[in-house]
């Protein structure tokens, strides 16, 4: 597993916002094929974090290697030329639009011919079927492509946007708490939905407050405290009240990977 | 979504109640008083003013209905929504002749805005007269009741000219609205009243106030600022002269300086006789409905077509008579004012 | 609507939201057919749709803009503008054509400055255009050096003064014109990209960048396509009225917010569309017209068009708040 080239890296990024320091010198690795968890207090700065990998958010220190090669991000936009797609926790939809516009919002398809080329007309059954597709592949069950977002559930609206990011997502896939704001069955179908995209063969980082969901899915655990990663830790080694501990500052990971307790 | 589908349903159901409303609202008012258009042979007049807002129009409006209701006649006064509401003004016309008015009686917000409409209903043998304002060119309307603007004008002028008593004249002039016809004429005249051409130096300074005390005020604030020697000034109608009035007042320069005006609403009148102000040139808003109304119903009983124009009048109304100009006082002002 | 639909008349309510303000349009012409008998004829139909061509045209811009989430105080005034330099570059002895092209550029460049400080410096569209309508007012009447301008070149009074006759109704060249752009412009909305960022910039703008919509660049484009609108919109009303008044179109921003109010679109962005602007724009026309042929006085009808406002923008946030 060590050999492997990670399909996303970060080294020693830094943002700071005045004399707040939300990135202080972190560092990250996301390997082919897995689902990694970000996990960490409020404020440690994972959404930070997150929003620099994913272009939202220029860091001012540090650099960001995509398949070992380094890229410099200046928008969301970069960030998805490279396959990266996010999952933002507001979902980033247009509530009044329908579903079908929602999953190609940013890249809608022309029709081919001087139709789409002169009159700019837009293939709108085609996306519609893509769409109806795209959701049906990740076994989303919504009637109509023409529905309004915001008649949805909460769980439909996020499994549009996290379809629209696997959809488009050809490297990896970000997800900001996607269960957050979401009931029992309907967390469990998200995990679900996530699970199969790591089936697909599609890395997944997860954003999460959520121990037991981090437990459930997770490969790896990314541990952030203070704007810095202090440790990645195996779910099946580790404990969640392990993880807890590093959490909170209460056990650290000595340079051989055992866990020490600190003494304050 | 067939839930938000009865709701969208429902309220396009709701807004068309409303609208049905207004419209039964509205005829049921009507039915009492009036037939349909010939069946009773009720004569049907329609007035266009530039607003409702303005005292003048009011008074215009309120004497056309009384003449109309006395004359058996249905008045329908419309109005533009502001000075210079040429499109409203067109709207308007088409409306009434559509409804079918035999005469049709207007204030032009623009002189040359509305010909295109006048002359439509003139086709469509519509009687048209212009009121208090004359159209360019003037046989676009069949008649016209108006004050003589230029005449009015001149008359402030004159009368400034015999206060001043032979002293050099130091003029501001608080003018209308820029390009109005009646603006123009009545600034012309008492140019010519008071004996000095446009860009004399004697005209120390001219402001745009559209004939609003605020702008009027301001103006005159602003001028005074400059222009400390003045004694005359000009005003395009009362609530101007009220304006800079109050102006000359709060610098205690009132009792120096003659300032005239023109309109002869009751307001206008008071000041005069309150000292505020030295002359007002009375018109008469009255006289131009009643006669115009008149002149309509003449014509849709005999078909006798009213032409040229009517000068209703202009009357010179100060308590302090000048030697060679005819005035009335305020007592006189005060019974015949407008508004 | 397509027969495809499975005749689902909720779902069509549902995605159009210009319905409402139709069925209220022809309740009213019902309405006033049923009580006067000057309304309904072929004349005043024409007569009513050439009265609703500069609101509806400066309403369309309108709609744009306010489907981004802004508002443009100074669509009229800009229009204004526009028409003192056509009327007036032609007293010049400039050619018809050539002083129609300037008067547009005019109003495009006014669009694209407005658009321009909007998205450079971050600024509320409100504040904006309330600055540049006292600017543009300001300039027109700096401009008009006091007077108004007839019209004597027949291209600037061709929009008006061309007709045709289909069987009975008079149709003009301004009435075409106007149906061309309106139906471009829901064709640009409903069935274009461009259309579709629109109403997600709209609709929630950090949703839209987030999505890899350039927002700017989207608004800015709207008020310079707003702008080109507020030009031809200058060049209908000298159609209309031939004389370029600088005090004209006072209210025009009002009344070009009343119309798209009306016809359901959402003063919050993101929702509406512009064929119930020309509903909306066709309602208050409507309104008048009618309203003169019951004999009633300008007044009562200013009440009239007022209630109907409010009655229209209750309507719209009754049903968003149903629909959460």
């Amino acid at each position: 597993m060590s050999e492997q080239v990670p399909v996303l890296q970060a080294r020693g990024l830094v943002k700071r916002y005045g004399k707040v320091t939300a990135i202080d010198g972190a560092d990250f690795d996301l390997l082919p094929g897995e689902i990694l968890a970000v996990v960490g207090d409020n404020g440690a700065g994972k959404s930070s974090l997150i929003k620099a990998l994913s272009g939202a958010v220029v860091p001012d220190a540090g650099e960001i290697l995509v398949d070992g090669e380094a890229v410099r991000f200046s928008g969301p936009l970069d960030a998805r030329r490279h396959g990266i797609e996010t999952v933002y926790q507001d979902l980033a939809l247009a509530p009044a639009q329908d579903i079908a516009t929602n999953v190609f919002l940013g890249r809608e398809r022309r029709r081919s011919g001087p139709l789409g080329s002169v009159f700019r007309l837009l293939d709108a059954g085609g996306m519609r079927a893509e769409a109806a597709r795209i959701l049906g592949e990740l076994d989303i069950k919504i009637k109509s492509m023409t529905q309004a977002v915001e008649t949805l559930s909460g769980g439909q609206r996020q499994g549009i946007a996290v379809a629209r990011a696997a959809a488009f997502g050809s490297r990896v896939v970000i997800m900001d708490e996607p269960t957050a704001a979401l009931g029992v069955a309907e967390s469990a179908k998200v995990l679900d939905l996530i699970q199969r995209i790591r089936d697909r063969g599609l890395p997944v980082v997860l954003i999460s407050h959520n121990m037991p969901h981090v437990f459930e899915i997770a490969d790896r655990v990314h541990v952030h405290r203070l704007g810095r990663r202090v440790g990645v830790v195996s779910p099946r080694e580790r404990t969640m009240n392990e993880v807890v501990g590093l959490i909170t500052g209460a056990l650290a990971l000595s340079d051989n990977g055992e866990l020490v307790e600190v003494y304050r | 979504m067939g839930r938000r589908g009865s709701i969208g349903r429902g309220a396009a159901a709701l807004t068309a109640a409303a609208i049905a409303l207004m419209g039964t609202a509205c005829t049921s008012q009507k039915a009492g008083d009036t037939g349909r258009g010939n069946a009773d042979g009720k004569i049907k007049v329609g007035l266009v003013t530039k607003t409702d807002s303005n005292p003048f129009f009011v008074a215009l409006r309120d004497a056309a209905r009384a003449q109309a209701t006395k004359d058996g006649a249905e008045l329908i006064a419309l109005a533009g929504k502001f000075d210079g509401d040429n499109e409203g003004q067109v709207a308007a016309l088409e409306n009434l002749v559509q409804q079918g008015v035999d005469a049709i009686m207007i204030t032009p917000s623009n002189s040359t805005g509305i010909l295109g409409a006048i002359k439509k209903a003139r086709e469509k043998g519509v009687l048209v007269l212009a009121l208090d304002t004359e159209t360019e060119p003037k046989d676009a309307v069949d008649a016209t009741f108006a004050t003589d603007n230029l005449a009015a004008g001149r008359s402030q002028g004159a009368y400034v000219k015999a206060g001043l008593a032979g002293k050099e004249p130091k003029l501001l002039m608080l003018d209308g609205a820029p390009g109005g016809t009646v603006d123009e004429m009545r600034h012309r005249g008492f140019l010519a009243g008071i004996g000095l051409a446009e860009g004399d130096s004697k005209i120390v300074g001219k402001e745009s106030t559209n004939g609003d005390q605020n702008k009027a005020q301001q103006a005159m604030e602003n001028l005074l600022q400059r222009a400390t020697d003045v004694n005359a000034v000009y005003t395009i109608n009362e609530p101007a002269a009220r304006g800079g009035y109050a102006a000359l007042a709060a610098r205690g320069r009132a009792a120096q300086v003659l300032v005239g005006s023109i309109d002869g609403g009751c307001q206008g009148v008071q000041d005069v006789k309150d000292g505020k102000y030295a002359v007002t040139v009375m018109q008469f808003p009255k006289k131009m409905a009643e006669q115009g109304v008149q002149a309509a119903v003449e014509f849709t009983k005999s078909g006798k077509k009213p032409s040229g124009f009517v000068d209703t009048g202009s009357v010179v109304i100060t308590d302090k008579p000048v030697p060679g100009i005819e005035s009335k006082d305020t007592a006189w002002g005060l019974q015949n004012c407008w508004g | 609507m397509s027969t495809k639909t499975k005749g689902n008349v909720s779902e069509f309510v549902l995605r159009t939201p210009a319905v409402g303000p139709a069925i209220a349009l022809v309740a009213a012409v019902v309405v006033f057919s049923l009580t006067t008998n000057t309304f309904l004829d072929s004349d005043n139909l024409s007569l009513i749709v050439q009265q609703s061509l500069v609101v509806g045209t400066l309403a369309l811009g309108q709609t744009l803009v306010i489907l981004t989430g802004g508002i443009d105080l100074a669509n009229a005034a800009t229009a204004v503008l526009g028409t003192l330099l056509m009327a007036k570059l032609v007293v010049g002895g400039v050619p018809g054509t050539v002083a129609l092209v300037t008067g547009i550029a005019a109003a495009v460049a006014i669009g694209a400055l407005i658009g321009g400080i909007v998205t450079g410096a971050s600024l509320p569209p409100f504040i904006v255009t309330l600055g540049m309508l006292t600017i543009v007012t300001a300039v027109s009447r700096i401009y008009a050096e006091g007077r108004s301008y007839p019209v004597t070149d027949d291209t600037l009074a061709f929009l008006g003064t061309r007709q045709y006759l289909f069987g009975h109704v008079e149709v003009t060249v301004g009435m075409g014109l106007a149906l061309l752009m309106f139906v471009g412009a829901w064709y640009a909305l409903t069935k274009t990209a461009w259309g579709k960022h629109v109403y997600a910039v709209g609709n929630d703008p950090e949703a839209a960048r987030l999505s890899g919509i350039n927002v700017r660049r989207t608004v800015l484009s709207v008020y310079v396509v707003a702008g080109l609108v507020y030009g031809i919109a200058a060049w209908q009303a000298l159609g209309r009225v031939p004389n370029a008044d600088p005090n004209a179109f006072q209210m025009g921003n009002l009344d070009s917010i009343t119309a798209v109010v009306l016809g359901g679109t959402s003063l919050f962005g993101g929702r509406g569309s512009v064929i119930g602007t020309l509903v909306g724009a066709l309602i208050v026309a409507v309104l008048r017209s009618g309203l003169t042929q019951a004999g009633i006085d300008s007044l009562y009808q200013d009440v009239a068009t007022g209630v109907l406002v409010i009655v229209a923008v209750a309507v719209d946030r009754f049903s968003r708040r149903k629909q959460r």
